[in-house]
């Protein structure tokens, strides 16, 4: 018989898997605003090269839809030839034997059907609906575009100080952002393309850690002559703010800047919103908190807690007595999935925790079992609470499995790594009660199924329920918007979410802006910083003037070198036998050593590629 | 603040130079020749095109020249075999998407591409060609071959940062990149205001300004047509620079012989009307002082501004001054004016002129004590005029001639300008044609004219006297300070030291300075380069600045610099061309426009006086009409 030879990986084969995990990584990094229709067609090409060749709809079909898509790029195609590309690859997906074939018909259907007006722009007029403005990709990916690969250079060059200038050119947080931002900057980091995204959060807490000065405010609680901004001579413009949070501070902030009033309305005890009421302790310490608002509100920004509209103060009120308006009322507001026992004592939402703890009140849980409900952020945020809050044990209930939750993969890995319990794929049936406190979560065993939307559905598997025993449920399934609770006439609200236009202006009521959660819905607070800043520039130009808000930090110039791949320096957790029993902060930064690297691995591109065309660097806006 | 030195080697010589310098000034201030393709300094620092590479020891990627800052301890080499196979790769490349027909390139000769494939001796390329093809309206003054374009992109950024237009954009993405005209709208509705700086600045064929020159061939070669060529003050300052003259060679006199050996009948200095503008264009000024109309007053005389107040600040339309250029000055009043007493009968509606015209010796004007030329046309009924006032049995044969007026400017917005419906009156055309310095050159060299065997003539009577108020208008600020030295005059009846307004001077984008005219201070501004401009509206607009009268040029440095001058890559050279200007000027016995002859009789016999009705009907136009 003849021998048979042992499998062992051959160098092409592994030069080949090195070839296509590196393209994996490069088809995520941002680039010059890609052409949606180029990548559509750079990706038929990757189809075509996989095909065995030996089905019609993929050997042929894949290579006529390659031919139809450079047509369409050089501007030769016809409306005539868009609906031969979208049957050829219906075709590829009705009748390929194999899924190399027939995905690929399915990927060309979702590029037709997502990005329909760029094909037929390049069938039109033989041109791309892409712009040029995109150049650096994580200043493009920041919604409150922050100059990153300066202050990464600055930080490189030890200039904390100047980093945090031109961070606060944008973004009046760079403490908050060090510490808990969700970084949309680093998905389409073009590092990517070499090794890995920059550790763009890390260096920016690193900055913030090594410039104290910049947080002084003078004994009379004005503005420090080290770290203040410039300020525009006073213009005796008020401009209400309803909400405390990071989307009215931010816009508080600029308008201070541009010389306006801005009087802040808050109707919890302290501001910071979702970043006090929401984000707990050991992630983002209070007394950090304190010290970056203490330091915005230094700026001149009139503060007035305890306050609600319309309780306190009406809506009409606010129109008389100011300019113009902003609503960034957040999204404070628990949901419910309508479990039975629901109202059983021992169920808390996790909405209704936080803010609780935001304003210094900390439950007891000391030898309490403890259920979370829910797969998010949020629902991580309170099991690891419960835990230092003296929980016994603390399970996370979810329907989905651990990689579908939307809670980030750190979050999820740290709670884990603290004790918590996961328990994926049931999903909560009912409330147990006795005497009408609650005694345990009804789950049903789920198994993942088909694809809806882009992620798994679960299915009822086929197995009884079972009971979870505990003494508490902590519900964690969303937060909603009441915004019917302003009591505003002439609102526009959409599932109690503030409808405005793309400028945040609410129509219909002219001077009255909106952003932040309230506006967008739950998202981040990048986001909503975001939001506020485009409020400041709004209400400026509604208010008559034309402010800039500008930074004269010089940005040190890329050294020339090769950049070499090199692996991203994360930061680290306090062990998590430590770290579960207090609120002190949990991550640990960067060291010197480690941001130093760190900084070097940035591929500068606001000096490279695109970034230095038209005007180069934004300084002001 | 004491400069940072940095010291590094190239090519094994020690240098030294401040913090900040580039590579490639570094290399070049010390001798050494990099070659280059996209940069352009201040404007297009990019490194898109990589024939600068170099290596730096230690440094495993080639980096470029244009935008590597120099760094301490730096070794650098130039010339190594990895850069040469580099930058001829690199050339190779573009050439394969570069239509190759240089022998029928405009910029033959004078081409960056072209002189870096020679310096690289590529002599085949390996690559398959794939030119990108592209249509466009060839009526238009401006035309761009895709075919011939490298995507350096600076056409983008000169338009947007200098001139603050964004008429260019790329188009496209990936290896279909491209320049086009943003949005991919028409060029006619692009808001491009002609200035041609970025054909001055294309390092390749792809933009041109459209060729008239058949158009002037076909007039010269029309026995029906008498040619007229008027020469504007910058073109005299540039004619020369790729025809192998010196400047010292390329006098005016020796330009105006050129012109009568390409075959022109008449050859006139716009500088006479330059000097009418400056009556007109004064007074109108010293008019709106007493309240006759809105302050601050814009001169007109550039058409590139003109278009680009029109599209971009149309509020600003009744501030400007209603006075024509003075190219379309020279236009109007040759054709109604001059033309009738050259005895040449302009064909428009078949009218006969010469039965009006009185007899030319008693004019005073002395068609007689200028020879028509050089012996180079020898027409005998142009030696006949030459021969004096008197026609005689000869004057007939001048009935039903057409008068072809060419103007040859320093600039391309110019052949829009003679177009516009208000200059054409009665379907004629007051300037037929209008060629570029380029043009001309490739004229001159068309006709095979021997520039350096020519003895020099002057200007043909009575155009030919302009003062040195009216030359130094193809400077920035030369329209402004011959205003002054007349507006002055005009107030107070005496004249001013002709440099007493030589403050305006100067190459800063914007410069402002307050005159005291007789007791009542005039506030002026001149610009040049239209971002200024746009700068400098928006802050009047502000209310951050207040003027009484501003000039503005489109292009930097005024016509000198303008866009239809000959190209000189990496070379700005309205600097030394306008001092040339001011050189002429000094020079000049008649020094204020309100001195010239021609002018005072002109006013005298024709028009009256400056702003009078018919002044108003030929010499002035209504902005916001067109």
């Amino acid at each position: 018989m003849a021998l048979m030879e042992v499998v062992r990986p051959s160098e092409p084969q592994a030069a080949a898997q090195d070839l296509c995990d590196t393209l994996a990584r490069r088809a995520r990094s941002g680039s010059l605003g890609t052409c949606p229709v180029e990548l559509s067609d750079a990706f038929v090409g990757l189809c075509a090269a996989q095909s065995c060749g030996k089905c019609v709809p993929c050997r042929v079909g894949l290579a006529q839809m390659k031919n139809l898509l450079e047509s369409i790029l050089d501007g030769k195609a016809s409306e005539k030839d868009l609906s031969t590309l979208e049957k050829t690859a219906r075709n590829a997906y009705l009748s390929a034997d194999c899924a190399i074939g027939y995905e690929a018909g399915a990927m060309v259907i979702r590029a037709l059907k997502g990005f329909k007006s760029d094909f037929v722009s390049h069938a039109d007029r033989g041109l791309c609906s892409a712009g040029s403005r995109d150049a650096v990709p994580c200043m493009a990916g920041c919604p409150a575009h922050v100059d990153i690969p300066g202050y990464v250079a600055l930080v490189g060059a030890g200039r904390y100080a100047d980093a945090l200038r031109l961070i606060r050119k944008d973004n009046p947080f760079p403490l908050a952002c060090g510490l808990i931002c969700e970084h949309p900057c680093e998905l389409g980091c073009r590092r990517g393309v070499v090794d890995d995204a920059i550790n763009i959060r890390a260096l920016k807490r690193f900055a913030v850690d090594n410039s104290p000065e910049m947080f002084s405010v003078a004994p009379d609680g004005q503005p420090s002559d080290v770290s203040s901004p410039f300020h525009h001579e006073p213009t005796g413009k008020r401009v209400a703010i309803v909400g405390g949070g990071p989307a009215g501070l931010t816009a508080a902030y600029y308008l201070a800047l541009m010389g306006h009033t801005p009087v802040i309305y808050e109707q919890r005890d302290h501001l910071g919103g979702m970043m006090r009421y929401g984000i707990p302790a050991y992630r983002f310490p209070r007394a950090e908190l304190d010290r970056e608002i203490n330091w915005i509100i230094s700026q001149g920004i009139e503060v007035h807690c305890n306050t609600s509209v319309p309780n306190d103060i009406t809506f009409e009120k606010l129109q008389e007595d100011n300019d113009a308006v902003y609503l960034a009322i957040g999204a404070h507001v628990e949901k419910s999935i309508g479990l039975e026992g629901e109202k059983a004592e021992g169920v808390l939402s996790a909405v209704e925790m936080l803010r609780a703890i935001g304003d210094g009140f900390l439950n007891d849980f000391s030898g309490d079992r403890i259920v979370v409900v829910g797969g998010g952020n949020v629902a991580m945020d309170v099991a690891r609470t419960s835990l230092r809050l003296g929980a016994e044990s603390v399970t996370v209930v979810y329907r989905r499995r651990v990689e579908d939750m939307t809670a980030q993969a750190e979050e999820i890995e740290g709670a884990i790594a603290e004790g918590c319990e996961i328990l994926e794929l049931n999903a909560p049936l009912s409330i147990v009660t006795e005497n009408g406190k609650v005694a345990g979560l009804e789950v049903q065993p789920q198994i993942i199924g088909d694809f809806d939307r882009g992620r798994p559905k679960p299915v009822k598997a086929d197995c009884p329920p079972a009971i979870i025993e505990c003494e508490r449920v902590l519900m964690a399934v969303g937060q909603a918007i009441d915004g019917e609770s302003l009591g505003i006439n002439g609102l526009t609200l959409k599932r109690g979410q503030i409808v405005a236009n793309e400028f945040g202006e609410i129509e219909g009521l002219p001077g009255v802006f909106s952003g932040g959660d309230c506006e967008s819905g739950p998202a981040t607070v990048i986001r909503a910083i975001g939001a506020g800043k485009a409020a400041a520039r709004n209400i400026d130009t509604y208010l008559g003037f034309d402010h800039t808000i500008t930074c004269d930090v010089d940005i040190p110039v890329a050294v020339t070198a090769d950049r070499m791949a090199c692996g991203r320096s994360n930061t680290t957790e306090r062990a998590a036998d430590a770290r579960k029993h207090d609120f002190d902060i949990m991550e640990q930064g960067l060291s010197d050593q480690e941001a130093c690297q760190e900084s070097d691995r940035c591929l500068r591109c606001d000096q490279f590629g695109f970034g230095g065309f038209r005007g180069g660097r934004t300084c002001s806006w | 603040m004491v400069e940072k030195m940095i010291n590094a080697t190239i090519n094994d010589k020690a240098v030294e130079f401040p913090e900040g310098s580039t590579i490639l000034g570094a290399a070049k201030a010390t001798g050494i020749d990099i070659p280059t393709l996209c940069g352009l300094k201040e404007v297009n620092e990019i490194g898109a095109c990589r024939v600068c590479v170099v290596e730096v020891e230690g440094v495993e990627r080639l980096v470029p020249a244009c935008t590597t800052k120099l760094e301490n301890g730096m070794v650098i080499h130039t010339d190594t075999p990895r850069v040469l196979e580099s930058r001829r790769t690199t050339v190779e490349l573009l050439l394969s998407q570069h239509n190759t027909e240089c022998a029928i390139c405009v910029r033959n000769g004078n081409c960056v591409l072209q002189k870096l494939a020679q310096e690289l001796n590529i002599l085949s390329i390996p690559f398959e060609k794939d030119i990108k093809w592209n249509t466009w309206n060839e009526r238009f003054p401006l035309i761009r071959d895709s075919a011939k374009c490298v995507r350096c992109l600076r056409c983008v950024q000169i338009c947007a940062k200098v001139q603050g237009c964004d008429v260019w954009d790329i188009q496209n993405r990936a290896t279909r990149l491209d320049v086009g005209v943003h949005g991919g709208i028409g060029i006619e509705e692009a808001g491009c205001t002609l200035c041609g700086q970025c054909v001055t600045h294309c390092p390749t064929g792809a933009l041109r300004e459209r060729d008239d020159v058949d158009e002037v061939l076909a007039a010269l070669a029309d026995p029906d047509t008498v040619t007229v060529v008027q020469v504007a003050p910058a073109v005299r300052t540039s004619w020369w620079e790729q025809i192998g003259l010196s400047k010292e060679e390329a006098t005016e006199e020796k330009l105006v012989s050129a012109l009568r050996a390409i075959g022109f009948d008449y050859v006139f200095d716009t500088n006479f009307a330059a000097d009418m503008t400056i009556m007109e264009e004064g007074s109108e000024f010293l008019d709106r002082l007493n309240g006759s109309g809105p302050l601050p007053m814009f001169t007109s005389c550039c058409p590139g501004w003109i278009r680009f107040v029109k599209e971009y600040h149309p509020d600003k339309l009744p501030n400007v001054s209603s006075a024509k250029s003075p190219q379309q000055i020279f236009g109007a009043l040759l054709k109604e004016y001059v033309g009738p007493k050259l005895k040449m009968a302009p064909a428009r509606n078949g009218h006969d002129r010469l039965e009006g015209v009185r007899e030319g010796a008693g004019l005073g004007i002395g068609i007689d004590t200028n020879p028509v030329g050089s012996g180079v046309n020898d027409d005998a009924n142009l030696a006949a005029i030459a021969e004096g006032g008197a026609l005689g049995e000869n004057e007939k044969s001048y009935k039903g001639k057409r008068i072809f007026n060419v103007s040859c400017m320093p600039c391309i917005a110019k052949k829009y300008e003679a177009a516009v419906e208000e200059m054409v009156r009665e379907q004629d055309r007051d300037v037929d044609a209008v060629i570029t310095v380029r043009e001309l050159v490739r004229l001159i060299r068309l006709m095979h004219v021997n520039v350096e065997a020519l003895e020099g003539t002057a200007f043909d009577d009575p155009m030919d006297e302009g003062s040195g108020a009216a030359v130094i208008f193809g400077a920035t600020g030369g329209v402004m300070e011959a205003a002054l030295r007349s507006a002055y005059y005009l107030v107070t009846g005496t004249n001013p030291d002709p440099n007493a307004f030589s403050d305006v001077r100067g190459l800063d984008g914007w410069r402002e300075k307050t005159f005291d005219m007789a007791g009542t201070p005039v506030r002026i501004a001149v610009a040049s380069g239209l971002a200024n401009a746009d700068k400098l509206i928006r802050a009047i607009d502000a209310g951050e600045v207040e003027y009484d009268f501003i000039e503005i040029m489109a292009c930097p440095g005024g016509c000198v610099g303008g866009g239809g001058q000959p190209i000189h890559e990496a070379q700005e050279l309205a600097g030394v061309r306008g001092q040339q200007l001011y050189g002429l000027d000094k020079a000049r016995n008649i020094r204020f426009s309100h001195e010239n002859p021609h002018v005072v009789t002109c006013y005298e016999e024709f028009l009256e006086k400056p702003l009078s009705h018919k002044a108003h009907e030929l010499l002035h136009t209504e902005q916001e009409k067109w």
